[in-house]
């Protein structure tokens, strides 16, 4: 199960060097690409290879490309979501600080692939200095004559840019992105129209992240049938996971799809358990915006099956006993966690990057945080946890974008599965004014035979 | 053209058409309710959510309903497309639930508003709000800012419908304001304490669905109910100069473009009409206005929202009892 695919060579010294790269099998799918196989070609391989988003969505990408318009006479682009936020993902600025070239390939290939000739890497302003590596190789690239006017002596030219945003997490949804580039306010457009056919500078574009893109050329080389018989089912490939929280080893590891996630937590290849021996309260298997699970509910489904880190099994249950993959941000909780005081801090940061356009998401997340604060600072009333779950549902499916959702989805879980803590801070005001009160005396949870 | 049907009621329109003006079409109370949309404004709307509806089939072809609520203002029809705005009882609960996202940072002060009356969030308040608030925390303030001599900006009372700023995109040679800072701290505010002031600024007034953006020459002067809307014309250079005059007596003590039924200019008055020709012999007066559009100031006051409270309350009704929401029921359209 240890395949690795995106991070195989990430050991090697000077990787994000073009030399040590092409030393090392880099740029061979640009080569493989240009010189012998068509755009639609390429498409076809991505299609075949069942690679699906890795931003968070888990869209399949080679139906998303397959989208895109193309009006004769009309530029067409791609851009590249490098604008990680989501708090518990880390993937991304792994990837492009260790080895930035792998996706500098990616971007060739997908954008031969999408006939786009020019091409951006949005990525978020508090990864300058990422910024800064990832420039320095596209000069090198520029210079050996792999980006630039006739690619390798073939007719295709293409035009990297590197755009750093201003710190904000809207600008991670793919029309805020645009609008972002663009150089407005990052306000997320209204769809339809999508971006495959309104997208930069009202041209037809494809949106995919950094690990999508990064992926494409290990399909380009190892063909799609291959790559697809990685993973479990729908689930196909490898994927980045940014593991942190109370383990013993945090820090970005390459999963084949399907492993169990009790193997991810407790194995010494991965997490390598729960720091101080203490034990599993919850995990937040895909970054903040996925609903949160406790023990266990993360290890085995509702149906009593072990739980695999893939698309599929981590939403078995829906969202009554189950999550989603999302970007692969898994944040850990022992016993000590104080998931009202979690949860507090999750809705600060919604409130905190809305962008303020539709009315239920800038005024909801703020209502929520207000609340929590008062709960978890020992001033909160019964009626309030009814409260958060209506504005919950008022605020979901009710806005422009998916921020709306993914600031209710954490709110909504957390009160579902660990309902008695936010009702022992309400009833028990004086014990939690110590904000370290669950660290001192952790609150001990009852584990639910038959979760609702 | 296309068929849709909203509410239960068929209507024929051209591809391309919204739903909100396929149900402006039809007319009466099935017409969904609009805060930030403005017709005669490009890209308007979208933003508040007031105008959700229930899309229960997305057309002939592909009769799958549609899994969130979608913006009418900005969802094209689709042929054999079926809609339901009052009579989902679901969704009038999460319209509800929009109204009150508006309301809870709104400082209520209707009482020493000048748009009191003529207020658009009044009216859908009155129409779709609930009785109490939920919301015991202290409301959003913010600093107050100069904008010119002519315009005065009460931020607190602002829903970011962003109306005014695309009126400044469209009607005027340079935007000087917009929106500034994100979340619920967003604000209208210009660059560096700019004044908002060229020949079309004034327009901001008129597209404000609330008391955010008043008029400093009418600012206090009057309630609106106790000054009569008049037709007149005058030769004009900048705009069409057909204005309504709000006299008081004899003296005019505010004039404002003509809207329209759905509480919408169509043409837009320059700032010489509206704030620098205050006198009767400037104008032509064509004879009183008829407010078509329902509110405090138009003759038959509250009565359409009366009727559209009753068959809402109904669906609220149904909603509890757990029936299942009645189409036929729709047969007070006027």
């Amino acid at each position: 199960m240890a395949r690795k695919i995106l991070l195989v060579n990430d050991h090697i010294e000077g990787l994000a060097n073009i030399d040590v790269y092409r030393r090392n099998g880099g740029y061979a799918a640009v080569e493989k690409a240009l010189k012998t196989m068509t755009p639609d070609a390429v498409t076809e391989e991505v299609k075949k290879s069942g690679l699906r988003g890795r931003g968070g969505a888990g869209f399949p990408a080679g139906m998303k490309w397959s989208f895109l318009a193309k009006p004769p006479g009309v530029p067409r682009y791609l851009v590249c979501n490098a604008d990680e936020s989501e708090p518990g993902t880390f993937k991304d600025r792994y990837l492009m600080e260790r080895n930035p070239h792998s996706l500098i390939e990616g971007m060739i290939v997908s954008s031969f692939a999408l006939g786009a000739r020019t091409s951006y890497i949005y990525i978020r302003g508090e990864y300058y200095y990422v910024l800064q590596i990832l420039e320095k190789a596209i000069a090198e690239a520029y210079e050996v004559g792999l980006l630039g006017k006739n690619i390798m002596g073939t007719d295709f030219s293409l035009d990297l840019y590197v755009q750093p945003g201003g710190g904000a997490y809207i600008c991670g949804e793919e029309t805020g992105l645009i609008e972002s580039l663009e150089g407005k306010r990052g306000n997320p457009r209204i769809k339809p129209p999508f971006p495959a056919v309104v997208g930069v500078w009202g041209c037809p574009t494809v949106v995919n992240n950094v690990e999508t893109i990064a992926a494409v050329p290990h399909i380009v080389n190892m063909t799609g049938d291959e790559y697809a018989k990685i993973g479990i089912g729908r689930s196909t490939g490898t994927k980045l996971i940014s593991a942190s929280g109370h383990i013993n080893k945090p820090g970005v590891y390459e999963i084949e799809l399907g492993l169990p996630v009790e193997e991810f937590i407790y194995s010494d290849a991965y997490c390598g358990g729960i720091s101080e021996g203490r034990s599993l309260k919850a995990v937040v298997a895909g970054g903040s915006s996925v609903p949160v699970l406790p023990a266990e509910l993360i290890l085995k489904t509702a149906a009593g099956e072990p739980r695999l880190m893939s698309y599929e099994s981590l939403s078995d249950g829906g969202f009554a006993t189950g999550t989603m993959l999302g970007s692969g941000g898994f944040i850990v909780y022992s016993e000590t966690a104080c998931m009202v005081r979690n949860l507090w801090n999750f809705s600060r940061f919604y409130h905190h990057e809305s962008c303020g356009q539709c009315s239920p998401c800038r005024e909801g997340t703020g209502w929520m945080e207000k609340i929590l604060h008062n709960i978890e600072s020992g001033h909160g009333k019964v009626t309030d946890l009814d409260l958060l779950v209506d504005i919950c549902k008022k605020i979901e499916g009710n806005t422009i974008c998916p921020l709306g959702d993914a600031a209710a989805w954490p709110v909504a879980s957390h009160i579902r599965h660990f309902r008695e803590e936010f009702e022992y801070h309400i009833n028990n005001p004086e014990k939690v004014k110590d904000p370290r009160h669950c660290e001192k005396q952790p609150f001990v949870r009852k584990a639910q035979s038959n979760p609702a | 053209m296309f068929k849709v049907t909203i509410d239960g009621i068929e209507t024929e329109v051209e591809p391309g058409t919204t739903i909100l003006q396929a149900a402006r079409k039809i007319g009466g109370e099935i017409v969904p309710p609009t805060m930030c949309y403005y017709s005669s404004l490009e890209g308007s709307g979208g933003y508040c959510r007031t105008c959700i509806v229930k899309v229960s089939a997305g057309s002939a072809k592909d009769p799958r309903p549609m899994p969130k609520p979608v913006a009418s203002c900005r969802t094209p029809v689709q042929d054999g497309m079926v809609v339901q705005n009052i009579t989902s009882p679901e969704l009038l609960e999460a319209r509800a639930g929009v109204v009150e996202f508006l309301l809870i940072n709104h400082p209520l002060d209707c009482p020493v508003c000048d748009q009191a009356g003529e207020c658009d969030l009044q009216n859908l308040g009155f129409a779709h709000g609930k009785e109490e608030s939920r919301y015991d925390f202290p409301r959003r303030v913010f600093e107050k800012k100069d904008i010119g001599n002519k315009i005065q900006l009460h931020m607190t009372r602002c829903i970011l419908c962003y109306r005014c700023v695309k009126v400044a995109d469209q009607l005027t040679p340079g935007r000087v304001h917009g929106v500034m800072n994100r979340g619920d701290v967003a604000e209208i505010s210009t660059y560096i304490e700019q004044a908002v002031d060229n020949d079309m600024s004034g327009n901001m007034i008129d597209v404000c669905p609330v008391g955010a953006l008043t008029d400093k020459t009418f600012r206090f002067k009057s309630r609106v109910w106790f000054v009569n809307p008049t037709d007149a014309h005058r030769n004009c250079t900048k705009c069409s100069g057909n204005v309504v005059l709000w006299f008081h007596g004899t003296e005019i003590y505010r004039v404002s473009a003509r809207k329209n039924e759905w509480n919408e200019v169509k043409e837009f008055i320059c700032n010489d009409c509206r704030f620098e020709n205050k006198k009767i012999e400037n104008w032509v007066v064509e004879g009183p206005r008829k407010i078509e559009r329902k509110s405090v100031i138009s003759q038959n006051h509250y009565e359409q929202y009366n009727q559209l409270k009753a068959q809402i309350e109904k669906q609220r009704a149904r909603l509890a009892n757990g029936e299942t929401p009645d189409i036929g029921d729709i047969s007070l359209r006027t």
